[in-house]
């Protein structure tokens, strides 16, 4: 009992991912500080907290709005599916719009906020509340002249949250080299989380930081967010380790003679295979007949390409024999298509990571993870392609890359940076020999199978892919192809 | 004092006046001892006070965007005005209040 009782009780939040990074969910009551800059989603964060509470975890929440009125909040939050003025009428949530004009105020002699306690006091009262989220309380600070006295009156408030035993979330405006602009961190001492809203190359990314949590464990890296349909929704990506186990099954790569060059059985299940080559070697048309392979057996597969829409990837599969529709109508291959600059790097791991778990497939497809690189910086992909990489082994997803390398650099060389956190690494390689061009296929590395090191002839014919004969002869022709490139 | 509910004189009283306060506290009484003074001095006969005692009727601190106490609201003549505090400088009641002007033109 000694141990159940010291151990903080936690209020989930509801928040995907976020009781996962913190082990729990905000520090049941007592107060958690949010702070970030404008727009970082502040609001939107207590009041995703509030509707959890009321909807999923029987707690009612009160929200005291100092900026917006409640007919801006719940038409603000309208769009991620939160109807407002149902829980307000279920007596669910309750809410007060704090409205203070400084010019409208004169202030003489002694006061204090005990009003303001008053009407926060009888908002919770009103609902039997649990939660209460208090939206910002800076604005006090530009409202009133009196800054000592608010100071202490916010320091009673605090208190007089923890006396009443409520899970309060406060927020702050971020501050120059402070947390908050007015010091809220120093009266919260519990936990304090940082939202924030980084652009760069005109590329926004939501990122979330436990700056701060008393008594309990936490994940402490910034987490990428997404202000989804949903409202928010964290990935604790960071957090995926080597831990993950190694599968024996194997799987095909949907090429019967690659799957003779693989150890005779295809890839490892839940491994990380890297398809590279130059432009028109066949890369997406490899990647689509593995995923087709896989459809075949009946299990779930996924489709994320960043270079042609989904008509199209079909139209073209099918003049090599590879009729993807009936999968596609089935459910069994979801095929999305994306820019890759439309959104961030860490958004788009987000949102991959979000469609995976959602989807939960056998097989994954990323065709090509070389467009990202024109989004972000190299170490950036690096970084993401390593947690994309674990999240999808510790699901024991076979995943399929393919990477796109240009025709000026040696080809072994450019992938070198990410092939180190592949399993597999298939090359395709551009053969031209007296006029004609052809390709060749080679299984450059494969852990923990006896894989062939031979070069051979890569076909995509109408009737499908094939793998021919070695190209031997044509070995000199490709070694001075490829030095002449470089 | 009666915080509940305190009418004064003239019910065509042209100054409506609302005193805010929690309880009977030293602040809320110093504050109506004060307006009831200023209030003698310069609207003799034309005003009317109403305490509201927001620990009996809480959900009024909402209407009238109460967070401080003691707040005076001057209800009529229009504009609304706020005045915080215990109103211990009479000087600046009067000007909160848009008195200081009416008073000097009489």
């Amino acid at each position: 009992m000694g141990l159940e009782k010291s151990r903080l009780a936690k209020a989930p939040t509801g928040i995907e991912g976020l009781d996962e990074i913190t082990t729990g969910g905000l520090p049941a009551g007592r107060t958690t500080l949010v702070c970030g800059s404008a727009g970082s989603g502040k609001t939107v964060f207590g009041l995703e907290f509030l509707v959890h509470g009321a909807l999923n975890f029987g707690e009612p929440g009160v929200f005291m709005a100092f900026e917006e009125t409640p007919d801006e909040l719940t038409q603000n939050v309208a769009s991620f599916g939160f109807d407002l003025a149902q829980l307000e009428k279920e007596g669910k949530l309750a809410i007060d719009h704090v409205f203070i004009e400084r010019n409208e105020i004169e202030e003489t002699g002694e006061y204090d906020l005990e009003g303001l306690f008053i009407r926060l006091g009888s908002a919770v009262d009103s609902i039997g509340a649990k939660r209460v989220v208090l939206d910002t309380l800076e604005v006090l600070f530009a409202g009133l002249k009196d800054q000592a006295l608010i100071r202490a009156e916010l320091r009673r408030l605090f208190r007089w949250l923890k006396e009443r035993g409520l899970t309060a979330i406060v927020t702050g405006e971020r501050g120059d080299g402070t947390l908050t602009r007015y010091g809220l961190e120093e009266y919260v001492a519990d936990c304090v989380i940082l939202l924030d809203n980084r652009v760069s190359d005109q590329i926004s990314t939501r990122r979330m930081r436990i700056v701060k949590y008393r008594g309990s464990r936490h994940g402490g890296d910034e987490y990428p967010f997404l202000m989804g349909p949903q409202g928010i929704s964290v990935f604790p990506l960071t957090s995926v380790g080597l831990t993950h186990g190694a599968s024996g099954e194997r799987v095909s790569s949907g090429v019967p003679e690659l799957d003779t060059m693989l150890g005779a059985k295809g890839f490892f299940k839940g491994s990380s295979i890297l398809v590279s080559g130059t432009p028109g070697t066949g890369k997406s048309s490899l990647a689509l007949a593995f995923l087709k392979a896989a459809c075949e057996r009946g299990e779930k597969t996924l489709y994320f390409g960043f270079e042609e829409s989904q008509a199209q990837i079909i139209r073209n599969m099918s003049s090599i024999g590879l009729d993807l529709q009936p999968y596609v109508d089935e459910g069994l291959l979801q095929i999305h298509s994306v820019r890759p600059s439309n959104l961030g790097l860490e958004a788009h791991l987000a949102s991959m990571s979000q469609i995976i778990t959602k989807v939960d497939p056998c097989a994954v497809v990323i065709d090509p993870i070389s467009n990202f690189i024109t989004a972000a910086d190299q170490s950036g992909v690096k970084s993401m392609l390593i947690r994309l990489v674990d999240f999808l082994k510790m699901r024991q997803i076979t995943a399929l890359f393919t990477h796109l390398t240009s025709f000026s650099t040696s080809p072994d060389r450019t992938d070198e940076n990410i092939s180190s956190i592949m399993d597999t690494w298939i090359l395709l390689r551009d053969l031209e020999n007296d006029g004609f061009r052809s390709c060749g296929i080679l299984v450059l590395k494969s852990r923990g199978m006896a894989h062939s090191h031979e070069l051979r002839q890569f076909f995509l014919r109408d009737d499908g892919i094939h793998v021919g004969e070695i190209c031997n002869q044509e070995l000199a022709s490709i070694r001075s192809a490829t030095t002449s490139f470089a | 004092m009666d915080p509940e509910n305190v009418k004064n004189e003239d019910p065509t009283a042209t100054w409506l006046l609302r005193l805010y306060v929690a309880g009977q506290t030293a602040k809320s009484i110093a504050a109506f001892t004060n307006l009831k003074r200023i209030c003698e001095t310069h609207l003799k006969g034309q005003y009317q006070i109403e305490v509201v005692d927001l620990l009996v009727h809480p959900q009024l601190a909402k209407g009238d965007q109460i967070i401080a106490v003691p707040t005076l609201v001057r209800q009529l003549p229009p504009p609304v005005k706020k005045i915080i505090g215990d109103l211990a400088k009479e000087e600046r009641v009067l000007i909160g209040l848009d008195l200081k002007a009416a008073v000097s033109v009489q």
